[in-house]
């Protein structure tokens, strides 16, 4: 008898294992390492440089792109976490009609192709409420935050609806039994409880905005330009590879932040097993 | 005080729907009583006991403790705690912090907190394991959990749901022995739910049978086995045989009642209410019917007059139980009885052969004459 992982010993799964790694990987490698690259064109290596970086940071423009990036991703997770939160809880703990209905609509923002969604928010912000143009900043990225939450709230809502599935009942009882509220049943037995799932759930949420094109195309102006956008725009314009040194910058950021997921909920599973 | 009404149940009655799972129950628990609420499942039991506290409200009827109406306060502001089925321990929290939640719900200083943590936790021998999580306990660890972190409030009421049952055998045993003696060192009144009628008569001071949602019987459990009121308390506690007969003679001081299969009307000695011809039942637990051998003389259980309560028989099957022995008799028109007699020396179950004849006798008092 051989367990399941045993059969990586054997040389044909070893190397379709390589081949398909190498297959998905190998453009990032690429991208990253022609970042590097002493030269305009992105297609012959002729040394180690850190030219691109340079100018990467010398960029006003894209740094402005980088930080509204980051500023819409953070505020549309932050509300489409309490959003998907309330939602989930609503859907787990009440019945009430349209119950179905509601369930159903909670997915329809992940199955409706993007453009639909995009077309929809441009024709939302431009006709039916304008969102107004002259705002300070952060506040003139409203239309794109609200267009982001949309979508990965209901990213949001999933999730923790599935780590709701498999809460205890009898814990809320117990909680309550022993003199608890309704929210301190809430505060200290029921979050506590979906700590992954919200860790997962504002994971999901920050990058999907963080990468979103097609909607954010439909709902930037001029003044509200993100990094994907911006990257576009640059690729448009000439392929450098400054492109492939914000790119790079990109694929930095989220592997810190799932890195950072992974440790904060490995360091929960640490502490319950000292 | 000891002995005082401490619950009322009065007239309580619970819907779901047209399901009524709670029929119109009155009952009243006493201070400092270990009290059972037993029957098999779905017969209201547990919605009682979820009811006295708070998670559901009755249709109809109210409940006091300590004669105040708690009918619609909710369970965080009753002064009762409950030991849940499944325990339902907080995973999350170390065992210290599991007992000290209520606590810290009610806002008790942090130092008193710790003593009464420290000392409910020696109540319930889990000294030394507080900083454990739950998930490094056994089931029974766990289960002291539970209890240490309802009694730490100091309830009037600690309310048990089907407390053994998750265990193991041998630790089942063993945990019986250390509620009671809990109970009586802490002397608050407990009420267990339960299926199992072992339990409840080894360790309750008073029961109440249930059976779809009505009351059946609330008695001691010596009561609720030797003078059951119903041929449903009495096959639901223990093993019985059930006579169907009928009222032939009724004086003050003697009945007697004509059994199909027994060929004389059965000895009892005592009066029935009944008039003559009443159709009743007549309920003979299987130790208090004596086997006697075919060889030896027609017994006579002496208070009895001769030749009354003696019936021959053929065993059908014997059950070797070790310390005691459950023999089958079928008797000749085809009705069969349960016996069981002591295996008093080591050549018993050689005596008392498959396929033998032999006598069935018993006292005139031993049958509990039931009208229902």
């Amino acid at each position: 008898m051989r367990g399941p992982l045993d059969y990586l010993g054997r040389w044909p799964l070893r190397l379709w294992l390589g081949l398909v790694g190498l297959f998905l990987y190998l453009p990032l490698v690429a991208l990253v390492a022609f970042s590097f690259n002493d030269s305009r064109r992105t297609t012959v290596w002729r040394g180690f440089s850190l030219t691109w970086y340079r100018e990467l940071f010398a960029d006003t423009e894209l740094l402005t792109a980088f930080g509204n990036s980051l500023v819409i991703a953070a505020a549309s997770t932050l509300i489409s976490l309490i959003l998907g939160t309330a939602a989930a809880l609503l859907l787990w703990r009440f019945r009430f009609a349209g119950k179905a209905a509601l369930e159903a609509a909670l997915g329809l923002p992940i199955v409706v192709p993007e453009i639909c969604l995009g077309v929809a928010f441009l024709v939302f912000f431009t006709a039916i409420v304008p969102w107004p143009g002259e705002l300070p900043w952060p506040f003139s990225l409203g239309a794109i935050i609200i267009a982001h939450t949309t979508f990965s709230f209901s990213f949001v809502a999933l999730v923790v609806r599935a780590r709701l599935a498999g809460f205890d009942g009898a814990l809320a009882e117990a909680a309550r039994d022993l003199g608890a509220s309704e929210w301190r049943i809430f505060r200290d037995i029921m979050v506590p409880h979906l700590v992954p799932g919200l860790v997962a759930g504002a994971l999901l949420a920050f990058t999907l905005s963080l990468d979103d094109f097609v909607i954010t195309f439909f709902t930037s102006g001029p003044d509200t330009i993100t990094f994907p956008i911006k990257v576009y725009s640059m690729v448009r314009f000439s392929v450098t590879p400054a492109v492939n040194a914000a790119s790079t910058l990109l694929i930095l950021l989220t592997a810190a932040l799932t890195a950072l997921a992974l440790w904060l909920q490995g360091a929960d599973i640490a502490k319950q097993a000292a | 005080m000891k002995g005082d009404s401490i619950i009322h149940f009065e007239g309580v009655t619970k819907r779901y729907g047209k399901v009524v799972a709670v029929d119109n129950v009155s009952l009243e628990v006493k201070e400092g009583e270990f009290f059972a609420l037993l029957g098999p499942s779905g017969c209201g039991k547990t919605t009682l006991l979820r009811m006295l506290a708070g998670f559901e409200v009755p249709s109809e009827g109210r409940i006091f403790i300590d004669g105040e109406d708690v009918t619609l306060v909710p369970p965080n502001r009753r002064p009762v705690n409950m030991v849940f089925q499944n325990y339902a321990v907080f995973p999350h929290m170390s065992v210290a912090d599991n007992v000290a939640y209520g606590l810290k719900v009610d806002g008790v200083h942090a130092a008193d907190r710790a003593r009464r943590v420290e000392e409910a936790l020696a109540l319930v021998k889990l000294d030394g394991l507080g900083g454990r999580k739950p998930d490094q306990l056994s089931g029974g660890q766990r289960q002291r959990v539970a209890l240490a972190r309802a009694l730490v409030k100091r309830p009037r009421v600690l309310l048990l749901d089907e407390p053994l049952s998750a265990l193991d055998a041998k630790l089942r045993e063993a945990m019986r022995t250390e509620l009671c003696q809990l109970q009586a060192q802490v002397g608050i009144t407990f009420v267990m739910v339960t299926h199992d009628q072992d339990e409840a008569l080894a360790l309750a001071d008073r029961c109440a049978v249930m059976q779809r949602g009505l009351l059946q019987q609330v008695a001691s459990p010596s009561d609720l086995y030797e003078f059951p009121a119903s041929r449903f308390v009495a096959d639901f506690i223990g093993s019985v045989n059930l006579l169907e007969g009928q009222l032939v003679v009724d004086e003050p001081d003697h009945a007697e009642v004509a059994v199909a299969g027994v060929d004389q009307p059965v000895f009892i000695d005592h009066g029935v209410t009944g008039a003559a011809g009443t159709t009743l039942w007549l309920a003979l637990r299987p130790e208090k019917i004596e086997l006697h051998k075919w060889a030896d003389a027609p017994p006579h259980p002496g208070d009895a007059p001769p030749g009354r309560n003696v019936v021959a028989g053929t065993i059908t099957h014997v059950a070797y139980l070790g310390s005691e022995s459950l023999y089958e008799v079928t008797l000749a028109d085809g009705q069969r009885l349960k016996a069981l007699r002591s295996n008093l020396t080591r050549w018993d179950q050689e005596d008392f052969a498959l396929g033998e004849t032999v006598w069935l006798a018993w006292h005139a008092c031993s049958p509990a004459v039931l009208l229902t």
